[in-house]
């Protein structure tokens, strides 16, 4: 092997190499330590930092946080009514945004699975993908425009002599269902595509009908699916205040308080823990959507 | 299943509207990108390419651009190496907590927005960093390290190990086995997921805001100018713009690689 052009290189490297292969726990540690030790770093580090800070007292006469464990920001949280309506708000719109979603994206998913040519598929996939990651806030924006009084809503609706719904909470419900869409259509598209045709041969073999096949068959077949999509509908919708405060008029919702609190006023103790609700509600939603197995549908 | 012509004829519809529901917004900021009149009124009044010269004059819009361009490099950069590292790590062992890496990988993209921005903004701030390019490229890491993570380990469960055997038992080491076959089967994947990483960067608001400060990146720019009435057509213009600099990367992925289509935010 001493006659081979290999050895003209710097030994170093070769050495390192057989080094390395001969012990696999060091190649294992060597390729986890800086991604795990960034995201645990950076990441969990931060989380557990809002957490502790969820703890502290901002005083309202100097302004600054006194760090101070106390209890007080979650009594606040949880006896204050503003703070109560908005969490229930910004849940219940979330739920309403993932219903919507889930009754508009069921039939074009349906459409991309089992109807489609292969070549229409593959356009409408791209279709679906494309808006999902590019132009949030043009989007949002847009709606904006589409929205304002005298606006494009205002004028096409005119004629039936019907009016948009402005800048409310609707509207806010409306927009959300429109930017989380594609994050619904795809994991039900993909849940669709799995059931086997023979399945639905079978059901309609023993002699149901088109509906009682889809609703004792693939409805519950792509159940997980539509959890999984909703994962990201109810996150999706928990975490913002960008949509809220552009397009739903002056209404809140759970990241506008949280926003306002860390950015405009400086608590960021309160910001914290009222962060915590969002927080605890996806972990529940998560535990819960585990069971159904929707995890295995992402 | 046999479906009844009413049935397929429905599906289609409903499948034209959904399209239609999707893209009549963007198409709305398209055309009124092009519009005469300073408000944006149905039907738009007339034509017109005076807002691309009025953008292309802005001084802050050129630093805008730039800053986001600056910001997604480096957050797909740092998001290359991690993705790539961490998809090895848990595709060539197995080890105790192997599914916690795939999980905490996710983490930050699967938390609402807000907990993210909040966290890492009280983190740069307690440790005294300077919000600025620095924190937004850290921030915006850390989110877009699932995208080149679930790209590369699709791509590595779909190949075989068998030829990086073979080249180990012709004698390449461990580096050469590495340059000459496991880099070049992988780089679609690392090309797809980067692409969609820096798209996510250069599209990100929500957490951005929270972590720029003073800095505007070109989806800021668009948030602190939307409410300026004489700014609406330019607003409009550079909407333009910065969706079709996050359409290219992902239509691009989507092209490369079509596991890039089933990647969840």
């Amino acid at each position: 092997m001493t006659s081979t052009p290999e050895s003209a290189r710097p030994a170093f490297s070769r050495r390192l190499a057989a080094a390395l292969y001969k012990r696999p726990r060091l190649q294992l540690g060597l390729l986890l330590a800086p991604p795990l030790g960034a995201l645990v770093v950076a990441y969990l580090g931060a989380l557990l930092l809002l957490l502790i800070n969820a703890f502290w007292r901002y005083d309202a006469f100097t302004g600054r946080v006194v760090t101070q464990p106390t209890l007080d920001n979650f009594v606040q949280i949880v006896t204050t009514s503003v703070f109560r309506d908005v969490a229930l708000r910004t849940m219940l719109t979330a739920a309403a945004v993932t219903v919507a979603d889930a009754l508009i994206a069921f039939p074009i998913a349906y459409f991309m699975a089992r109807v489609a040519s292969r070549r229409t598929r593959n356009l409408l996939i791209v279709a679906v993908v494309l808006p999902l990651w590019s132009g949030y806030l043009v989007k949002v924006y847009a709606w904006r425009v589409m929205l304002l009084n005298g606006g494009f809503l205002d004028s096409v609706l005119a004629p039936i002599g019907l009016h948009g719904p402005g800048l409310s909470d609707v509207s806010a419900w409306l927009v959300f269902s429109y930017l989380w869409l594609p994050y619904m259509i795809l994991p039900i598209y993909a849940g669709l595509e799995r059931i086997p045709d023979s399945l639905l041969e079978a059901s309609a073999d023993l002699g149901a009908h088109a509906g009682s096949t889809f609703r004792r068959v693939i409805l519950p077949l792509t159940l997980p699916a539509v959890v999984a999509g909703s994962i990201f509908t109810f996150s999706l919708t928990l975490g913002d205040y960008v949509t809220p405060s552009l397009v739903a008029g002056g209404t809140q919702f759970i990241g506008n308080i949280v926003f306002e609190n860390i950015g405009v006023v400086g608590n960021t103790p309160l910001a914290a823990a009222y962060a915590c609700v969002p927080i605890l509600v996806m972990i529940v939603y998560l535990i819960a959507a585990r069971r159904t197995g929707a995890f295995e549908s992402l | 299943m046999e479906r009844s012509p009413a049935a397929r004829i429905l599906l289609r519809l409903a499948t034209a509207a959904t399209l239609l529901f999707i893209y009549l917004p963007i198409a709305l900021i398209v055309i009124y990108a092009f519009n005469t009149n300073r408000v944006p009124t149905w039907p738009p009044a007339g034509f017109t390419l005076e807002w691309f010269g009025k953008a292309a004059q802005s001084s802050e819009i050129r630093n805008s651009l730039t800053l986001s361009i600056q910001a997604a490099t480096g957050a797909t950069l740092v998001a290359l190496v991690l993705g790539t590292l961490a998809a090895f790590a848990v595709h060539r062992f197995s080890f105790f907590g192997r599914e916690t890496v795939s999980f905490l990988v996710i983490l930050p993209i699967a938390l609402p927005g807000i907990v993210t921005g909040i966290a890492l903004a009280t983190a740069f701030k307690t440790i005294g960093i300077e919000f600025g390019l620095l924190t937004i490229v850290v921030a915006h890491a850390t989110f877009c390290v699932v995208t080149v993570y679930n790209n590369a380990i699709a791509r590595l469960r779909r190949s075989s190990r068998s030829l990086e055997e073979a080249s180990m038992d012709l004698g390449a080491d461990t580096w050469q086995t590495f340059r000459h076959v496991t880099f070049p089967n992988l780089r679609t994947a690392l090309l797809a997921g980067g692409l969609l990483a820096f798209a996510l960067s250069f599209d990100e608001v929500i957490v951005t805001l929270l972590v720029a400060g003073p800095q505007q990146t070109l989806p800021l720019w668009i948030f602190n100018n939307y409410l300026r009435p004489n700014q609406a057509p330019v607003v409009n213009v550079v909407a333009l713009l910065a969706i079709a600099l996050s359409v290219i990367p992902v239509y691009l992925a989507s092209r490369i690689s079509s596991e890039a289509a089933g990647v969840p935010r």
